[in-house]
Formats: structure tokens, C-alpha cells, sequence
């Protein structure tokens, strides 16, 4: 059952500016609001009705418990129109910087569901699991390769837990070599946000240092700031800013003379597969997000996995159970066979459905096609970034990788149009918006992402779009105030949001059903 | 922006009305504008004692949270409870309603005397201007 | 078998707009020392290739074998729309709702998710969710240490091994204390020892942990614990499993503050252990506390109903150093299965999984006894119990060549304690059968004679 709940009219301009209807439904109700006591759809036995007898009373629930009752195929109507509310890669593009919106291939999502794979207990005996097993211990092989380290865990469930697990390793190798006074993680300013929150999360004191106008990390800056207290320094390389770490050897010199050891996120890896591996250079530590390089879903916000690759020094600190091979046969390591480990990050052997459709990318692209993957993301970058170089100002003057930071500075100041209000009316123009305001370096940015999956046709419109949107700020600024316009809802009220928080329906265990109209 | 002539101001936007040994204090009409709509605010508790410039809460907007840092030092007497419930307040009436924290004032005299940090309405306008 | 659209004569155009004549100029930027000269990996496949090698290797997992394994990840039976809804690319191929103009999909499961599981645990503010279990359990540990200000966590040694240890890890970086409490013969916590260790006024305690049902299927006396904690200023969090919550009370009635739990049994594969689903719920003047993204309901512009992220200022990406936790992913997927699962269910469908188990449990544990084999502990349980058998890995891996796989030697997961060497802890869901335990049963009398 499909409710608007109020009609909204679409504003008169738009029709020659050419946007679209990007999602389609109306706004859904509750299913608590949909629920009608006694509709089901029975999908399981009923057991015998003293099945629950020898179980004391006071453990039990006293009532039952309040949840909706829907039938089938209200069920599907439902999610099916929430679906609608969404805009995905699949219905159109979406040149989020630093989160790699790339197509998700469909075989990808077969083999996951194959039952060999996913009916797998995770605490099935090796004997009965060597499939899975074998898979695993192949994608470490091929991790191993791309990353140039020496080995790697699958355990950590995302990127942030790779971090964690990364930084906690350092810990362990310092505190190892009775080192124990180096208490700082050194993190540039341009950083995700969860490097600072995983240094601090592993008990170290977060040291920011400065990038250069040029966008690299300020190099006398960082060896100011290395010493005998650095545990270690996290890079991401690419930078967030799109840019390699030119005096990327000086750097690591630098934090390998101090004691300190170097940590890779391997966020943008996607841009330079085969082109640069982390571990030869001399990083000792990276994490890959499988989301962001090998295509696994992100699934609205997740799952994950974060797969953390390690030189010689860490190898011993790896959470366990690592995947043993022993001939043709394999199995999982057991906790005594290495007691310097850091121990678990998580449950059971990590996000392997996950790691599944990665392992499935990595085959069907091959060495050759997955330098080609990074080869196509970054032209695609620097041709978006060219075509949009008359209309936005581009901080830095080189060529970029996989994404690249623009600024609308001069049109805010031409035009009192922000960034938000420019990203906001592409939501019109049936685009997701980049990333804004990301990273904090650089004042009304915006972080384009194309990704090697998109089609010259496609980055031709976006670029024409974002053109004609400026053209509107200087013309018609309200238009871009307003926007979006015809998207199914419209600006928010975050503030309300926030002071008065609404995060859950009216509870319904013990409270009479009320039946909406 | 209103900076009201009677009151000290920090570099870092907070204000302070010295009251004989007491003192008030919550973040300027500027610092509340830049934050955008705020959504909550981390104050200490009664009794707390705060050296000048160090961190005694947050403030969180819709999409940012700043440190509160303490104008001087003093031990708090009251905090604005209201806040609790409105912290709208801080946006509508910074430099009444919206009030943060008040103490009693360790060096009332230090309170009134320009030095590293406190400043005189003119000088913060200048601060503010300079954006 | 690329994904990319380029023909050779795209890439000339482009690289001639960019005024460069090969890819490489957009490589230059790299050092020549550090330029790696590609990878030393084979060629790729095309699907039809792909598909028959993955395929092949699936079939190495034996999956055909009668399994009564539960600890932690349980066998259901997931309705059809589960996955037609999961399969729906608008949901799978989002990012993460910061537009919530066009993302009202996820923001509205997101925030149902929500409300779904704050009626099943009683517990008013849930998280859009964690990466599993464990990593839910050691977030819920750090909320307790940051609410009261100690650093003193106790948990039970039956709480789920996996949980225990992922939240000693989380625990190394802060130099926290994680203490076990001991747990009787009868299988429930040690609630004297409890007392006790509550009681020390040098290292106070911030948070009490046990499990309902715990790691040994039996169900503790979480009301009594709860209380001995309150009374000495420490929270109280129970690590539960969600479709039991249907017959079982639920932790905001028995006083918990924080109840997480593996939310896998709410209509997610087993996929040998992830991607799975960490439920969190807390009271809600703990909601400042609670790590992750928080989904709320509002208006918009004209008024009309609308959900976004909201108390976004606690995260990661805007507070980064200052943070609560570090972490930045949900597993929305996984929560709009659990979501979809428990609305297809209904309240008297859910109920039928969970009672359907117990009386499996019950069938089961009958079967054995009338061979011989009986209970490790003799407190109540619902779905799951641990059976003493002589030489316990020896008729453990004989069985696994008969075709079935006796549950998870306790001696794994306690390869300290006797009491334990020759336990097995067996589960029993409602899509165990008559014949799965009927020919268990005979199957173990023939390898135990």
C-alpha cells in the first residue's frame, strides 16, 4: 500500500532545466502503522504448545511480545516502495569521493549466495570447511601481491577495525622491544576521522600535522613532530585529497629513522593497483576496504570488511586463527600456536560472504584487468577534473588519482551559493552529489569520485549539469537555496532531529494496537 | 553581530560577565552563528574547580562539535540547566537565556584585567571581523 | 572480465583532452624508485569461468551434513523475501544515507530496525548496528567505563569465547581490566563470586556482562545480577540472542542497561562467520554513550515525515580524536535482513522459531538420555545444552565422518578446565527433524560402543 502523505507540486522552472524524478515512491508508513492484528503468513511450523513449560516463569516474557503483523505480500509492497526512496548505483551515478561508488557485479553476488558458502557454519570443522578455507587463503595470497606485505589477516569486519586492529599490532611491537614510551600516532590534517579515533581508541595521543599548500604532507612539519614518543604515523596515500605522497620515500626514511612505524589506509588503494605496493616501498602495516577497492556491495551503509596486510615486523601480532595451509589441505590456526598474536577483533573468521565476492572481482579481473581498473578510475578523475576546470577552482595544479577536490569559493563569494546548495540541486538533475565539506583542508570543497565504471557519456553529463547549476547560481541563487525540489522529501529538519530525538515507533509490547484511521 | 559593550570576550568566543566575586560566562553571538543550530551542550558539574583556557564541555551542533574552554578560573557555582531541554537558547539569546556556566571567580581581579587571553569588546569585534 | 566501459577510442579521446598520450602520464606522480611494474597475478575470467571454479570450490564445504552446531550462529529457516528484498540493487548498492533527500529507503528500515529491536530487548535507544556480536559486547563494555567513569569490567566465563576475547583486545589499547567471574556446576554464573568482586572498593566496576542463555545454553539468573550490580554503581549488560527474545523476558524488564547481541538468527546466512549483524539497545539516558550512527524521525522543508542520521556529532568523522568509538560502518544489510525477518515472522511466527527450537533441544536431550548420554549442567535452557561423552573429540570427528557434526567441543573454547574436556554443546532450531535426531542418536550409540 502506497501512501503519500502529502502531494507535492513540482516547482514550474524545473521543467525546462531538464531534472528528473531520480527515485520513485511515495513515502511509506510505519509497518507498525500497517500492522493489523491477526495477519501473518505462517513460515514455520507451530511446535507443540508445551514446549516452553520447563522453563521457569520468571525467565520467560510475561506477554507476548508487541511486534507488527503483516501479511506477505504487504511485507514485499513495503520494502519493495522503500527501495524506490533510494538512489543507488544501480539507478545512476554517484561520484561520492573517498567512498568509491563502482558498480557491484552481479556474478559477485551469485557466488556469495551459493549454498556451498553460505549455509557454512563458521565453527565447522576444517574437514567439512576446505572450500572456504582454500578461498581465504588464496585472497591472502592475492592481497599479499597487491599490497607487497608479507601477510595478512581477513579477520577485521571493516576498514575502521583494520585500523584498530593495524594500530593495536604497533602497539604490541613496541611494547614487544620494551619500547613503551612511544604514546603518539601521528595523523596529517587532511585524515579520515577514523584515524584519530582509532589512535585514540588504542590508548595513543593523536599528533596533527599540516599539509602543504600543495596538498602533500608537510615534511618538516611531520619531522618536527617524530621522535621517541611517535608509535607510528597513518597515512592514507593516495591522500583524501586525490593526491599521491610525492616524497613518499623521504616520508617513510623519516618515521623508520624515528623508531616509528608506518601505517597505510588503504582507502584509495583503487587507484594505484600495480602501480604502487605499499609494502615494498616500506610501509609496514595497511588495511584495504574491499567496498571501496573490490567492488563488494556497500549495502546502504555496510557490511564491510577490512583485510589488514602486514611486513615481517607484525606478522607475529596477526589476530588468530589464521588460515593454515599444510599441503593440499588447510585449517585454522589454534590460539597457542602463536602467543604473540593481539588476539580476536571479532567472532568466528571475519566478514566472509564479504570476502567472498572480493575474491570473485580479484579472478574475474585478473592481474592485467585489475591494473586496468585503476588505470580507467584514474583517467576518469583527471578527465572529469578537466572538464569542470573553467567552473570550479581546483586547489591543486597536478594531476590527481582516482578523485580530485574542487572548491567553490569564488562562486560563494560571487553569489552567496555554497557548496551544499550546488550539491543539494544535483539531487535535481538525477545526480547523487559528491562528497562535500570533505576533506577539512580546503574551504567549500566538494570530492568527485567517478570510479573506472562509468562511461564517458555518463561524466560528460554530470560535468554539463554541474556547469549549468553554477550558471543558475548566478541567475536564479534561490532555485539552488531551495533544492532539491522533486526528490521525496525535501530539506530536513536536523535540529529537531537532534534535540528531541524520535528513534524508535510508539512501543507496542503492552500497549493496546492503534490502528491508524 | 552583537558584542555587548559590558562584557570580556576570549580569543576563542567565549564571553564572561564579572558579577563582584562571581562571574558568568557561555559562547558570543559569532561562535553560536557559526556553529549553526545547536543540539546539545556537555556542562561540568556544581562544585567542579576550572583553571583558565582548559577544556569544561562540548557544544554539538547538527554537524560539528567544539570544546568549551573555561574564560577563567573558578569554582562553578551554577550551570544552566535549561540547556538541558532548550539548546536552542545558546542560538537565540547567546549573551542571555543561553548563558553556560557560572562561577566563583578565583582572582576576581584577573577576571577584569586584559591579559593573554580576556579582551575588551573592541578587541574581540576586531576578531571577529578578521573572520 | 572487466566492468569498464571504454573502448580504445573513448581512452584516446579523453587522454587527448587531458593533452596526454599514454596512461602513464597520469602515473608520473609516483616516484619512479616506489613505481611497482604491475602485478604478478594470473589472467581474468570470464563469468561462464569464474562461476564453474567458484562453484567448484563451493562444493568443497560440506554443507549436506546434519549439523548441531549453534554457539552463537544458528540454522533457520529464512522466508523467500529475505532475499528478494536483500537482492533489491537500490538497497544493496547505496552508500551510507548522508543524503537522506534520496535515501529514505535505508533511513526508514534503518530507523524500523530500530524499533524492532527496542521492542524485543525493552530497551528504548538501538544502534543502526555493529559489525557482529563481539565487536556490540566490547563497544557495550567501553559504554559502561565511560558512563561511570571506572575501569573495571567483569564477565562471565560463559559468555560467548569469540566475545569475551574480541573485547580483551578492544580493552589492550585503554589499559582496562577485564575480569572473569566463575560459573557453578549447574552452568549459571557464580553470582557469590559476583558479590564479591563487586564488593572490592580499590577496583570498583564499571560493568557486569553474563548471557541469556549463556555460552553453555542456560539461562542465568539475570534479575539477581542485575541487582547485585546496581548496588554497587556498575550498568548491567546482557548479551542476548534475538529470536529468543520472543519467549524469553527481556533485558529491559529485568533491569539490564545495555543488552547487544548476535543478530545472525534474525534471517542471515551463516557464511562460515560474517557479514553479521551487532545488535546494541540501551536505555535511553545512555544515548550520548551509545557508539555508531542513530537513525531519527523528523520533517522536512514542507513537513512531511522524514528520517535522517541524527546526534551525528558523537561520530568519528566530526569529533575523530574525541570520538566514542572509531567506528564508521553499520551493517545497514544485514539489519534490513533482520528487519525484513522479523516483519515476514510476525510476533507469533518469531515465537514459533524460538518455542520450535526448545522443543527440538528438548526432543534431542531425550533421545540421548534414553542412550545414556546426559546433560553437562542441570540449570534450565532453551534451545541449546552441553552433553558429557566420553573421549569428546574422538566421537566428535568419528561422527563428522558419519555425516553429522555433534555440536562444538567445549574443550575448544576451555581447554583449561576438566569439567569441560568432554563436553559438547549441541542446538537444536525448529528446522531440526525427527530423523536428524533419531539417526544422531543411533549413529553416536554405534560409535560410542
Amino acid at each position: 500500500m502506497t501512501v503519500v502523505l502529502e502531494p507535492h507540486s513540482s516547482q514550474s522552472a524545473e521543467a525546462e532545466l531538464g531534472p528528473k524524478r531520480v527515485v520513485g515512491a511515495g513515502l511509506q508508513k510505519t509497518l507498525n502503522e500497517l500492522s493489523r492484528p491477526g495477519r501473518a503468513t505462517a513460515k514455520v511450523p507451530h511446535p507443540p504448545v508445551d514446549a516452553l513449560d520447563r522453563i521457569p516463569a520468571g525467565q520467560r516474557r510475561a506477554e507476548p511480545v508487541g511486534l507488527p503483523e503483516l501479511n506477505e505480500p504487504e511485507v514485499i509492497r513495503h520494502f519493495v516502495n522503500l527501495s524506490q526512496l533510494n538512489y543507488s548505483v544501480d539507478t545512476g551515478f554517484y561520484p561520492l569521493g573517498s567512498c568509491t561508488m563502482k558498480y557491484n557485479p552481479k556474478i559477485n553476488e551469485w557466488v556469495a549466495r551459493l549454498p556451498g558458502y553460505a549455509a557454512l557454519h563458521p565453527l565447522a570443522p576444517d574437514a567439512v570447511a576446505q572450500g572456504s578455507l582454500e578461498l581465504l587463503w588464496n585472497l591472502e595470497q592475492w592481497l599479499m601481491e597487491i599490497s607487497g606485505m608479507k601477510a595478512v589477516t581477513l579477520q577485521p569486519a571493516a576498514g575502521a577495525q583494520g585500523e584498530l586492529t593495524g594500530i593495536l599490532m604497533i602497539r604490541a611491537y613496541h611494547q614487544s622491544r620494551g619500547d613503551t614510551e612511544r604514546v603518539e600516532v601521528i595523523v596529517p590534517d587532511s585524515s579520515h576521522g577514523t584515524n584519530p579515533a582509532t589512535a585514540s581508541m588504542a590508548g595513543f595521543k593523536t599528533v596533527t600535522v599540516r599539509s602543504t599548500a600543495e596538498g602533500q604532507i608537510d615534511l618538516d612539519a611531520l619531522r618536527g613532530a617524530l621522535g621517541p614518543r611517535t608509535a607510528a604515523v597513518m597515512l592514507t596515500n593516495p591522500s583524501t585529497l586525490g593526491l599521491f605522497e610525492q616524497r613518499i620515500e623521504e616520508v617513510l626514511e623519516a618515521v623508520h629513522a624515528a623508531g616509528a612505524l608506518a601505517y597505510m589506509d588503504g582507502a584509495n588503494m583503487n587507484a594505484i593497483l600495480g602501480k604502487f605496493k605499499p609494502g615494498e616501498a616500506g610501509f609496514d602495516v595497511m588495511h584495504f576496504n574491499t567496498h571501496k577497492t573490490f567492488s563488494t556491495p556497500h549495502g546502504g551503509g555496510g557490511p564491510g570488511a577490512g583485510p589488514v596486510a602486514v611486513g615481517d615486523k607484525l606478522a607475529p601480532f596477526l589476530p588468530w586463527p589464521r588460515v593454515i595451509r599444510e599441503g593440499e589441505a588447510f585449517r585454522l590456526e589454534r590460539a597457542a600456536e602463536r602467543p604473540s598474536s593481539i588476539g580476536r577483533v571479532r567472532s568466528y573468521q571475519g566478514s566472509v560472504g564479504v570476502l567472498v565476492r572480493a575474491y570473485a572481482y580479484l579472478l574475474a579481473h585478473g592481474g592485467p584487468g585489475l591494473v586496468g581498473v585503476s588505470e580507467d578510475a584514474v583517467l576518469n578523475a583527471n578527465y572529469l577534473r578537466k572538464r569542470l576546470a573553467d567552473t570550479f577552482e581546483m586547489p591543486f595544479d597536478q594531476v590527481s588519482k582516482h578523485e580530485f577536490v574542487a572548491s567553490a569559493t569564488q562562486i560563494k563569494k560571487r553569489t552567496g551559493v555554497r557548496m551544499l546548495d550546488i550539491a543539494k540541486r544535483l539531487i535535481d538533475y538525477g545526480f547523487h552529489p559528491p562528497t562535500i565539506y570533505f576533506p577539512l583542508t580546503v574551504d567549500e570543497c566538494m570530492l568527485v569520485e567517478p570510479t573506472e565504471t562509468e562511461s564517458v557519456e555518463t561524466l560528460d553529463a554530470f560535468a554539463d549539469a554541474l556547469i549549468q547549476i553554477v550558471a543558475e547560481a548566478q541567475s536564479e541563487p534561490e532555485l539552488l537555496h531551495d533544492a532539491p525540489h522533486d526528490s521525496p522529501v525535501r530539506r530536513l529538519d536536523e535540529a529537531t532531529a537532534a534535540r528531541q530525538p524520535d528513534l524508535r515507533w510508539q512501543p507496542m509490547t503492552g500497549v493496546e494496537p492503534v490502528c491508524p484511521q | 553581530m552583537q558584542v555587548p559593550d559590558d562584557l570580556r570576550y576570549t580569543p576563542d568566543h567565549e564571553w564572561l560577565r564579572v558579577e563582584g566575586d562571581e562571574a558568568v560566562f557561555g559562547i558570543t553571538a559569532y561562535a553560536a552563528d557559526q556553529l549553526g543550530d545547536v543540539v546539545f551542550v556537555e556542562l561540568p558539574a556544581p562544585g567542579a574547580s576550572l583553571e583558565a583556557a582548559q577544556s569544561f564541555g562540548v557544544i554539538e551542533s547538527v554537524k560539528t562539535a567544539s570544546d568549551l574552554y573555561a574564560p577563567a578560573a573558578g569554582e562553578v557555582v551554577a550551570v544552566n540547566e535549561a540547556l538541558g531541554e532548550k539548546p536552542e537558547l545558546v542560538n537565540d539569546d547567546p549573551y542571555g537565556d543561553g548563558w553556560m556556566v557560572r562561577i566563583k571567580l578565583a582572582d576576581a581581579a584577573a577576571a577584569k584585567a586584559d591579559g593573554d587571553r580576556l579582551m575588551d569588546a573592541d578587541a574581540y569585534r576586531k576578531i571577529v571581523e578578521a573572520g | 572480465m572487466t566492468y569498464g566501459p571504454h573502448t580504445p577510442g573513448d581512452r584516446q579521446r579523453m587522454l587527448g583532452a587531458l593533452g596526454l598520450d599514454s596512461v602513464d602520464g597520469l602515473f608520473s606522480d609516483i616516484p619512479s624508485a616506489v613505481r611497482a611494474k604491475g602485478l604478478g597475478l594470473p589472467s581474468g575470467l570470464d563469468e561462464l569461468s569464474l562461476a564453474r571454479h567458484l562453484e567448484g570450490l563451493s562444493r568443497r564445504n560440506r554443507v549436506d551434513l546434519v549439523s548441531f552446531l549453534g554457539a552463537g550462529a544458528y540454522r533457520h529457516h529464512i522466508p523467500a523475501t529475505v532475499d528478494q528484498i536483500l537482492s533489491r540493487g537500490e538497497f544493496y548498492t547505496a552508500y551510507t544515507p548522508y543524503q537522506p533527500e534520496i535515501s529514505q529507503g535505508t533511513l526508514q528500515t534503518i530507523y524500523e530496525y530500530q524499533s524492532l529491536i527496542a521492542e524485543l530487548t525493552g530497551l528504548d535507544v538501538v544502534s543502526a548496528s555493529h559489525y557482529d556480536g563481539a565487536a556490540a559486547t566490547a563497544e557495550a563494555a567501553l559504554m559502561t567505563i565511560r558512563q561511570t567513569r571506572r575501569d573495571r569490567v567483569l564477565v562471565s566465563r560463559a559468555v560467548h569465547r569469540h566475545f569475551v576475547d574480541t573485547t580483551r583486545t578492544y580493552f589492550e589499547g585503554g589499559r582496562l581490566e577485564l575480569d572473569e567471574l566463575p560459573t557453578l556446576a549447574d552452568g549459571t554464573t557464580d553470582l557469590a563470586a559476583l558479590e564479591h568482586e563487586l564488593a572490592s572498593t580499590e577496583r570498583p566496576v564499571a560493568g557486569v556482562i553474563l548471557g541469556q542463555p549463556n555460552a553453555f545454553g542456560v539461562l542465568e539468573p539475570m534479575a539477581q545480577a542485575a541487582r547485585l550490580a546496581h548496588a554497587a554503581g556498575a550498568l548491567f549488560v546482557a548479551v542476548v540472542e534475538p529470536v529468543s527474545l520472543a519467549v524469553l523476558a527481556p533485558p529491559g524488564e529485568y533491569g539490564a542497561d545495555i543488552a547487544v547481541g548476535e543478530g545472525q538468527p534474525l534471517g542471515i546466512p551463516l557464511q562460515y562467520g560474517g557479514p553479521y549483524l551487532g545488535l546494541l539497545a540501551a536505555r535511553s539516558d545512555l544515548v550520548r554513550q551509545v557508539p555508531g550512527r542513530l537513525v531519527g524521525r523528523t520533517t522536512d522543508v514542507d513537513g512531511r515525515r522524514a528520517y535522517v542520521m541524527t546526534l551525528r556529532a558523537r561520530e568519528q568523522d566530526i569529533r575523530r580524536d574525541k570520538a566514542a568509538s572509531n567506528i564508521c560502518t553499520n551493517q545497514a544489510l544485514c539489519a534490513l535482513a533482520a528487519t525484513v525477518y522479523v516483519a515476514t515472522l510476525g510476533p507469533h511466527g518469531l515465537r514459533d522459531v524460538a518455542a520450535g527450537g526448545a522443543a527440538r533441544a528438548k526432543q534431542l536431550e531425550d533421545a540421548l538420555a534414553s542412550i545414556g548420554v546426559q546433560r553437562a549442567h542441570s540449570a534450565p535452557y532453551l534451545n541449546e545444552f552441553a552433553v558429557r561423552v566420553p573421549g569428546a573429540a574422538k566421537v566428535h570427528a568419528a561422527l563428522v565422518e558419519r555425516g553429522y557434526v555433534a555440536g562444538l567441543p567445549l574443550a575448544d573454547w576451555y581447554p583449561d578446565d576438566p569439567g569441560l574436556k568432554d563436553a559438547l554443546l549441541l542446538a537444536a532450531t525448529e528446522v531440526t527433524t525427527d530423523d536428524d535426531i533419531n539417526g544422531f542418536t543411533a549413529t553416536l550409540r554405534e560409535v560410542l560402543a
